[in-house]
């Protein structure tokens, strides 16, 4: 008989994992799953924190991306944008410490979200190569920049400092990164390339270039001058909110009474739905927010549900906008037509969003294939895992052959064309850390469905028109030749001239010809 | 002379009527009885088949329609130019050689093949009401006759009881001939040239008293206006001899009501007279000939439900049972079958029979 091992044993062998040494563990819940992926990901982390802080500080974002392959596997990545960059202090916690930030806590449409990314990408190079990250920041064309060299203390989430020194960059403001990892670079639909022309026509404010490992440049213009509108950050919504997350918000408030908690804690609530609430579930609304039961805490959530409460506001969202949204997709794809729609913004589990779609058609794009589908969320390039997003889903539950593209049963439509579907939220609901597809909520494929149906109506209408044009043009010029053929049988036959003959046969031609020009033209000034 | 001239004012008049309209700015429209089908009438009095009073109408300025269009003015010019102003006459396949050119520009031709110059030629009797033949337009000659009968062709006398193995070629349009002299009792008429042959080799004609004619498969106009100016003018009976299968059949009936892609022309070509001599299913049962059937393709029994649902075959009782018959034989036979009685069985035995007791149907 094994002898039995007690508590006070079993506590010897259980301790704290930190966050880090988790990561480490599990590190394909980042996205770091391979070598092609995790070079992907190194590049994405840091150019949407670029991006992401440049539109904070109100800076039309310049951003410089370059990778250098230095092995087979082992590549160096530097991404440098022209931000405001980052408080000395700050330096080693932002990078060297995981779930550091102000992105978790707070609902607001950013393109990070978790507070992970960038400091998963130290994690992994240190893996990988066993070095850390190099990160040149300025604040001020009056200061000096600091240099910084970290690596991450796995297990107690603390940024180590291998290196720290003062530089010269001949730059204003903004911040440099530099890691070596290993990856692999290969072309594609999920390459780093085509990372960066998405994220480029997604955010058409932004000015990126781009050095491949080859050495080339790729210049990404900015198409928008203007700043996209500022998002604003909101309380979550009642409605939004998970049990769990209930009772530690009721642990932590800082509120005297369970009624100011909800008031304060969360957007839409009144004095009165607050008492509603309280009411409802029994719990007087002057108890301390902090000594409710779990029971208690089920119970106010529960009444939280019945309770009629406001959507939240949906001003906070910052979509791309139609224009914009145009301006991008024309600047990065070679099509013949382009159609956008932006949706006003609805709210899935409290939590406001917005869809938007455009369609690039005809031009280069390969005409026999399934369509090109490019997915975004809150400007940020979603490339792998598009089996499993709502987006796809959406695409291929919407009728394409009533907008003129073939489609046979559950797939994806046939035809020339890519259609690109944006989400914006203050809370993009993913599948999985790696932020790869988007989860199946039915209010988002609603809206996603009906964007597409409104784009795909524009699409038919171009499609059935230059069509028809077309059509009309070769009756045209077929009638043309016809004409001379008549005339001369015409004119052997009854014997009259054929010049008479073919003129007054034009001229019923050109009476007709008006009709048909008058519909093309039509069609050109609905295209705009 | 004076007839080219009348063929040739109708023609004028087709091509006036269409300029007329072009000089009121309308879209240029042809209207024409339609020559299918839904738009034939069997008429059980006359017993001919008739083109109904639907009618179509074709524009120019219409994608679909403009190439026939076309076609049809290009045809009746060609016509009027080349054959009506001259005298001449020229086969089908000359005609559509003649149309036959690529449109200056384009990779069109007027016409690509044969057969839309005939349908040209064919919506062009029904527009003007004139025939191929008054067009001056000759088709294949396909047949051949022998019997005791004298004729004038373009001024020659052919006498058809001196013309050996081969017998008179019938020309394709028969209109212009003249009987010199007939001595028959009756025309007998058969599908098969195999079994002219032999009747004429047997000298079945001279030995009965009566005219063989025959043609290759289906009957050409030529072979039919012929035997219908024979029934009427000499007044002779004709007996028709066909396969029997649903093809035979319609042979049969095309010589005695008419045609659905010839309607429009019945009323000079159809010889409602006529009588259906075998081979029957009676023949096949009283002949002993059910070792030499053959049984029914997949054609042949589509075409037997077409032919019995023909209105000129539906109200038949007498066909419909021998449509019956060949349905519950599953089978159909040739008339060469009669030679496995022997090789003169047919001239010595089946034809006499066959006429003496006037073992016909209608």
């Amino acid at each position: 008989m094994a002898e039995k091992i007690t508590a006070v044993e079993l506590a010897k062998q259980q301790r704290e994992i930190s966050v880090s040494e988790f990561f480490t563990k599990n590190r394909h819940l980042l996205g770091f799953d391979n070598p092609r992926k995790a070079l992907l990901m190194a590049v994405k982390e840091a150019v949407d924190n670029a991006l992401d802080v440049t539109l904070e500080s109100k800076i039309l974002p310049d951003v410089y991306i370059e990778l250098n392959q230095i092995k087979e596997d082992r590549f160096r990545v530097i991404v440098e944008d022209n931000g405001p960059g980052i408080v000395k202090d700050q330096i080693p916690k932002i990078f060297g410490k995981l779930l550091y930030g102000s992105k978790f806590h707070r609902l607001r449409q950013s393109m990070g979200q978790q507070g992970i990314g960038i400091s998963a990408v130290l994690l992994y190079g240190q893996l990988t190569t066993g070095k850390g990250m190099q990160i040149t920041s300025k604040i001020s064309s009056k200061k000096p920049a600091n240099f910084y060299e970290i690596q991450i203390d796995t297990q107690k989430n603390q940024p180590i400092i291998i290196d720290e020194k003062i530089v010269e960059w001949d730059k204003d403001n903004g911040t440099r990164v530099e890691i070596e990892i290993e990856g692999i670079y290969q072309k594609g639909r999920q390459s780093v390339d085509e990372y960066v022309k998405e994220i480029a026509l997604i955010n058409p404010h932004a000015q990126i270039t781009y050095k491949m490992p080859d050495g080339e440049k790729i210049e990404y213009k900015r198409a928008v001058n203007e700043l996209p509108k500022e998002s604003k950050e909101i309380k979550p919504h009642p409605y939004g909110v998970e049990l769990g997350i209930l009772i530690r918000m009721l642990q932590s408030t800082n509120a005297n009474t369970t009624a100011g908690f909800l008031q304060s804690e969360f957007s839409r609530i009144s004095q009165n739905i607050a008492y509603e609430i309280c009411e409802k579930a029994k719990i007087n609304p002057k108890s301390k927010p902090n000594n409710l039961s779990g029971e208690e805490a089920e119970s106010l959530y529960k009444s939280i549900q019945d309770t009629k409460i406001i959507a939240p506001p949906t001003d906070c969202l910052s979509p791309l906008g139609e224009e914009a949204l145009l301006k991008g997709i024309k600047k990065e794809i070679d099509a013949e037509f382009y159609c956008a729609v932006s949706r006003s913004p609805s709210v899935y589990r409290g939590m406001p969003f917005a869809i938007e779609v455009a369609i690039a058609f005809g031009g280069n794009l390969e005409k026999d294939g399934q369509v090109r589908v490019m997915r975004f969320a809150n400007r940020v390039p979603l490339l792998y895992q598009q089996g499993a997003c709502s987006t796809t889903e959406s695409i291929i539950e919407t009728a394409w052959r009533n907008y003129g593209l073939s489609q046979s049963k559950d797939s994806l439509p046939i035809g020339p064309a890519a259609i690109i579907v944006h989400m914006v939220s203050v809370w993009v609901p993913f599948t999985s850390e790696a932020k790869e597809a988007i989860a199946h909520y039915p209010e988002i494929i609603k809206d996603m469905k009906l964007a597409l149906q409104d784009c795909g109506r524009k699409l038919s209408s171009y499609i059935r028109k230059t069509f028809k044009a077309k059509e009309q043009k070769e009756k045209i010029d077929l009638f043309e030749k016809y004409i001379p053929e008549l005339a001369a049988s015409l004119g052997d036959l009854s014997e009259e001239k054929k010049m008479i003959i073919e003129e007054n046969l034009r001229k019923i031609l050109k009476k007709g010809l008006k009709d048909l020009l008058n519909g093309i033209e039509e069609a050109e000034e609905l295209e705009g | 002379m004076t007839k080219q001239e009348d063929q040739k004012k109708v023609l004028k008049k087709f091509g006036k009527e269409i300029v007329e309209q072009t000089k009121k700015g309308k879209n240029p429209e042809i209207e024409f009885p339609l020559r299918n089908l839904s738009n034939i009438v069997y008429d059980k009095k006359t017993k001919t088949l008739r083109l109904g009073n639907k009618k179509g109408t074709r524009n120019f300025f219409n994608l679909a329609h403009a190439k026939k269009f076309l076609q049809t003015v290009e045809v009746a010019s060609i016509i009027k130019k080349e054959l009506l102003n001259t005298g001449k006459h020229e086969h089908l396949r000359g005609v559509f050689y003649i149309a036959k050119r690529t449109i200056p520009e384009t990779n069109i031709n007027i016409v690509d093949d044969q057969v839309e110059s005939d349908k040209a030629i064919e919506d062009l009797e029904v527009i003007t009401g004139l025939s191929r033949e008054q067009l001056h337009v000759s088709a294949n000659k396909m047949g051949s006759m022998v019997g005791n009968i004298i004729l004038k062709d373009s001024g020659d006398t052919i006498d058809c009881s001196k013309l050996g193995k081969g017998g008179y070629s019938i020309p394709s349009i028969t209109d212009e001939l003249t009987f010199k002299k007939v001595n028959a009792k009756y025309i007998l008429y058969m599908e098969k040239a195999a079994i002219f042959e032999r009747l004429n080799e047997d000298k079945f004609w001279n030995k009965n008293n009566c005219i063989l004619v025959t043609s290759q498969g289906q009957t050409t106009r030529g072979i039919r206006r012929l035997l219908q100016r024979l029934y009427e003018e000499e007044k002779l009976p004709i007996y028709v001899m066909t396969d029997f299968d649903p093809w035979g059949f319609y042979i049969y009936s095309v010589i005695k009501y008419g045609s659905i892609a010839l309607a429009h022309a019945s009323e000079k070509l159809s010889i409602p007279g006529v009588k259906f001599l075998g081979i029957t299913a009676d023949d096949i049962e009283k002949y002993d000939l059910k070792k030499h059937l053959i049984k029914l393709n997949e054609q042949d029994v589509k075409r037997m439900k077409q032919v019995a649902d023909y209105d000129w075959f539906k109200d038949n009782k007498e066909w419909q049972r021998q449509l019956k018959m060949m349905k519950e034989f599953n089978a159909k036979a040739e008339i060469q079958a009669l030679s496995s009685r022997g090789i003169s069985f047919i001239s010595e035995k089946y034809l006499p029979e066959k006429i003496k007791n006037k073992d016909f149907l209608d």
